[in-house]
């Protein structure tokens, strides 16, 4: 490999191809240059240009999000991460990112350094990061693989948010045989800063110098982002070196570092070097700024000999920043990274003109227009046409399904699926406590933290369930951000706004960009209704196995904003002798549940439909009845439904558990199965004190939520009519150990 | 009183320990940083948790050569108090302030929640404010918080009356499946011969506040500063 250094490849339409670019592609980089371009520049753009970078083949479609609010500070797309207005002066910043295929090759590092990169992302904008949530999908938990994908992710996640110091909260996962060989990992973070705080990503002011400062440049994670935007194949282990190595040490200090920086007034811009590395960030802070740049390679930090000018560019060695600084403060610049034993190193500067311009000792190895890596990437119309298989999942007819006799049994056998059991055996790998701000502790519906130093506090959910999306994408994509607004709700917090990741398979096949497509339409619909724009997020295509797509899987991170923190409400059940109400309706639906997969092996019809405004009305009655302080617990029913949501309810994070009895008067023409175990949406289970009967129905009624009281939390045991009668100790041994025993 | 907590590269519990000392316990607090060769005009110094040096080599083996830590050394053998929390009882094993070793926790994973502790020694001036055999509900988080030593030294231990802390039920019941590390003799805490320096795995700082849903942390705080009316 020594040798290569001074041998480079010649660009011919053969190579560029083989770094995924396409005849007509590069001939348009023909004519952006107007002459051929070299093996460094072949590379800038492959990386530029992949969809990884680029969402050539998303944006169309992206565009249909609401990104509109009087709350958004900087929108989706502007920057690295959007920025919601939460009063008193301050900001959250929060972006959620998928590291799917390098978790699929390694687990542990593809996952630590996908939580590396969002953190990055955060703190980029001059946000102190003050939580982390993911959401994960593997195979079936009761293979031997995705036990080793399950523990390497999780290891992975725990590796890097632990040592960092910033608590992951929450989070949810789903184990289903979609994912098989194509685990999905989602990292979400969140940060809150001062208003003036906030840093763009950009390069402006002729003269300023270009800094980077952290880890030195090695090469690991060589052309990552082109590895994104190809399927997974039986050979992917052999792109295990396009996988980076994460170092959480690095990372706190970086952080520190940077913040220090923000506060010292010293800089213009930052930016960090995640996907396509140094190449990204610097021509996206140059063409954001409309501004020219120039570095010189020879001056960047390197861990290893004889690195091509290729190499450097490409890299996506971990842990690294590029920073504008403003001319004359340099030196406090450099005494802060000092202080951190950081590298801190004076790359080149902004320079006038439309170019950047990368020299390696004197020579200059690329001369491209940045606005052409850009804004001006290649941007296609993909065919869409609806998948085949749906005319026979929506011809599924639930009621030809036999209604099981034990109906405790199906209930046991729900608490014990790994997608709706207990996740303590993940989140106790996860240090969730530290910063001392976490006052929902995970199992809640949402996780809660408080702001240090007023009332307020923040809610966040991450939801999206693929098999609705997979039986209806438009509905599912509805669904997906519905109910994280529930969980927030159901909190007490009101949804402000939506970071999502939307994982599919490859936008070539007609079929798959259909489900793209829809699915984002529903996502739309759901924001508009429930006022929840878009900041940002992520697209990862291409995750697809040897024998297909995953389910299209949308994860939405719903933020909430609670003004009193101390208004926030649990979601277990609290107090015996308390009332239990559901609000909703509960119709006959089945299609997509937990229920026909898990006990009857089903994986068809049509999911529960979902009546927005209905959604919306509800959330108004519990966020006024949060004010009023007048529920004591809140759980919004989703898969497994109301049964699954009673037995939860009995189980809170700190105490023993409670009991319920529960009797559930309806027509007599509604099968049990689907009282108990279906899916129907806007639901939740309230308790209220007996004296509150009243004032909830009433409230309820006024505001045209369907409010039915079903039974009385009691000291123990479950009995729903006669249907379902089980002691808590079994509902919760069986709730708590479905993981751990096919962990260990 | 003034308390000082020493911020190492890598500690993440210094802003929690400052924020529970400034605006719960409310008494005067500063950093100090790691390069320091003084701990300043401090009464008691606390060495925060977190991943100093990012737990290289061995957790606190690095932090141990820190500038700092000469100076703390000095002040605990003034009897002036040494508080390690979590690495801070790490890096105060590989110092030599306390007696023993870290190993990794027997599940080999990292652990996160609330146990309960039982307090064994309620006359040090950590835990004056204490009943003896009061039991503590406070959180954990660590992956190598399993105390170990040989024999000799845990004969001294008990016979000194050195473990502060150890990890039972929630009604005080001893037994392995209580003990989240496999910490040898289920040792949670340990307190040097003369008393004035203790180490705990357990997070006092994350359970100080009644909306944390548990204040048990706060009597240990107390318990020092009551020391030092």
């Amino acid at each position: 490999m020594e040798t290569v250094a001074t041998q480079e490849p010649k660009v011919t339409q053969a190579l560029a191809n083989t770094h995924g670019l396409t005849d007509d592609e590069f001939d348009r980089i023909r004519t952006i240059l107007g002459r051929d371009p070299n093996y460094t520049e072949l590379g800038i753009f492959s990386v530029m240009w992949s969809e990884h970078c680029s969402y050539k083949n998303s944006k169309p479609v992206l565009a249909l999000l609401p990104r509109d609010g009087k709350q958004l500070l900087v929108k989706a797309g502007e920057e690295n991460a959007g920025v919601v207005d939460i009063g008193s002066g301050l900001a959250v910043v929060f972006k959620i990112e998928s590291h799917n295929h390098p978790s699929a090759v390694e687990p542990f590092q593809g996952a630590a350094t996908g939580v590396g990169g969002i953190i990055r992302d955060i703190f980029t904008m001059g946000a102190r990061p003050v939580l982390l949530t993911n959401s994960l999908r593997f195979g079936s938990l009761d293979r031997e693989r995705n036990q080793n994908f399950l523990r390497g992710v999780v290891g992975g996640i725990a590796h890097y948010g632990n040592c960092v110091g910033i608590p992951t909260v929450g989070g949810e996962i789903y184990f289903d045989d979609f994912y098989e060989g194509n685990p999905l990992v989602n990292a979400l973070c969140l940060g809150i800063m001062k208003k003036e705080d906030l840093v763009r990503g950009s390069a402006s002011g002729v003269g300023n110098p270009v800094y980077y400062v952290g880890a030195t440049t090695g090469r690991d994670g060589l052309g990552g982002a082109s590895f994104a935007s190809r399927e997974l194949t039986e050979d992917s282990g052999r792109d295990r070196p396009a996988v980076q190595v994460g170092d959480p040490f690095m990372e706190k200090l970086l952080l520190e570092a940077c913040l220090e920086l923000v506060h010292s007034r010293a800089i213009v811009g930052m930016q960090d070097m995640g996907a396509a590395g140094l190449t990204c960030s610097t021509s996206e802070t140059a063409s954001r700024a409309g501004s020219g740049i120039e570095i010189d390679l020879s001056k960047v930090p390197r861990r290893e000999a004889a690195m091509t000018p290729y190499e450097i560019m490409l890299s996506e060695s971990q842990e690294r920043m590029l920073v504008i600084v403003e001319r004359g403060k340099e030196k406090r610049v450099e005494e802060i990274f000092e202080k951190w034993d950081l590298a801190a190193v004076k790359l080149g500067e902004v320079k006038d003109g439309k170019t950047m311009r990368v020299v390696d000792n004197g020579r200059v190895v690329a001369n491209i227009p940045p606005k052409a890596l850009t804004d001006e990437a290649p941007v296609y119309k993909r065919e869409a046409k609806e998948p085949a298989y749906l005319s026979t999942t929506r011809r599924f007819d639930p009621g030809r399904i036999e209604e099981p006799k034990d109906l405790n049994r199906v209930l046991l056998m729900l608490l014990d699926a790994p997608t709706i059991a207990s996740k303590q055996w993940i989140y106790e790998q996860y240090d969730h406590m530290v910063r001392t701000d976490t006052v929902f502790l995970p199992g809640h519906d949402a996780a809660v933290v408080r702001i240090k130093g007023m009332r307020k506090g923040l809610a966040i959910s991450t939801d999206g369930n693929g098999l609705y999306c997979y039986l209806d994408p438009y509905e599912g994509g509805k669904i997906a951000v519905a109910e994280a607004a529930r969980n927030v709700v159901s909190t007490g917090a009101k949804p402000i706004a939506i970071t999502n990741c939307l994982n599919f398979g490859n936008p070539m096949k007609p079929d798959v960009f259909w489900q793209f497509r829809r699915v984002v339409e529903g996502i739309a619909e759901a924001c508009r209704v429930l006022n929840t724009p878009v900041t940002g997020g992520n697209v990862s295509f291409y995750n697809e196995n040897p024998k297909g797509a995953v389910y299209p899987t949308p994860t939405i991170g719903m933020v909430g904003l609670i003004d009193d923190v101390d208004e926030r409400i649990p979601s277990f059940f609290t107090n015996v002798g308390d009332s239990v109400y559901i609000l909703g309706d509960t119709f006959e639906e089945l299609g997509g549940s937990q229920y026909l997969l898990v006990y009857h092996g089903v994986r068809a019809g049509r999911p529960p439909q979902l009546d927005l405004e209905k959604e919306r009305s509800l959330h108004q009655l519990i966020l006024d009845c949060a004010k009023l302080r007048m529920i004591n617990s809140c759980h919004d029913l989703s898969e497994g439904g109301l049964a699954v949501g009673l037995a939860e309810s009995l189980l809170g994070t700190l105490n023993k558990p409670l009991g319920a009895q529960v009797n559930l008067q309806f027509g007599t023409d509604v099968r049990r199965d689907v009282l108990l175990f279906g899916e129907s949406q806007s639901r939740v289970l309230v308790t209220v004190d007996s004296a509150k009967e009243l004032e909830l129905e009433s409230r309820a009624k006024a505001s045209g939520v369907p409010c039915f009281r079903i039974g009385k939390v009691t000291r123990s045991g479950l009995r729903v009519n006669a249907w379902i009668h089980l002691d808590s100790e079994e509902i919760e041994r069986t709730y708590r150990t479905a993981i751990p025993r096919r962990m260990e | 009183m003034k308390a000082g907590i020493v911020v190492f590269p890598g500690s993440n519990c210094d802003r929690d320990c400052f924020h529970v000392l400034r605006d719960v316990v409310k008494i005067d607090v500063a950093y100090i940083w790691h390069k320091s060769t003084s701990v300043g005009e401090i009464d008691l110094v606390v060495l925060p948790g977190g991943f100093s040096y990012g737990d290289y080599l061995r957790c606190g083996a690095i932090a141990r050569f820190s500038p700092v830590m000469e100076a703390v050394e000095r002040h605990a053998r003034l009897g002036r108090p040494v508080l390690g929390i979590c690495n801070g009882f790490q890096i105060l094993l590989e110092v030599g302030l306390l007696p023993g070793a870290m190993l990794r926790n027997k599940s080999l994973r990292f652990v996160c929640k609330h146990v309960h502790l039982k307090t064994e020694n309620a006359r040090s001036m950590f835990t004056t404010r204490l009943e003896p055999g009061e039991i503590l509900k406070i959180p954990i988080a660590h992956g190598e918080g399993g105390y170990f030593c040989d024999e000799r030294t845990l004969e001294e231990l008990e016979a000194n009356n050195q473990i502060a802390f150890r990890y039972v039920s929630e009604t005080g019941e001893l037994g392995d499946e209580f003990n989240p590390n496999g910490s040898l003799r289920h040792i949670a805490g340990v307190l040097n011969k003369e008393g004035n320096v203790l180490g705990m795995m357990p997070h006092p700082e994350r359970s100080s506040e009644q909306i944390l849903g548990c204040e048990d942390g706060r009597k240990i705080w107390d318990s020092i500063l009551e020391a030092y009316r």
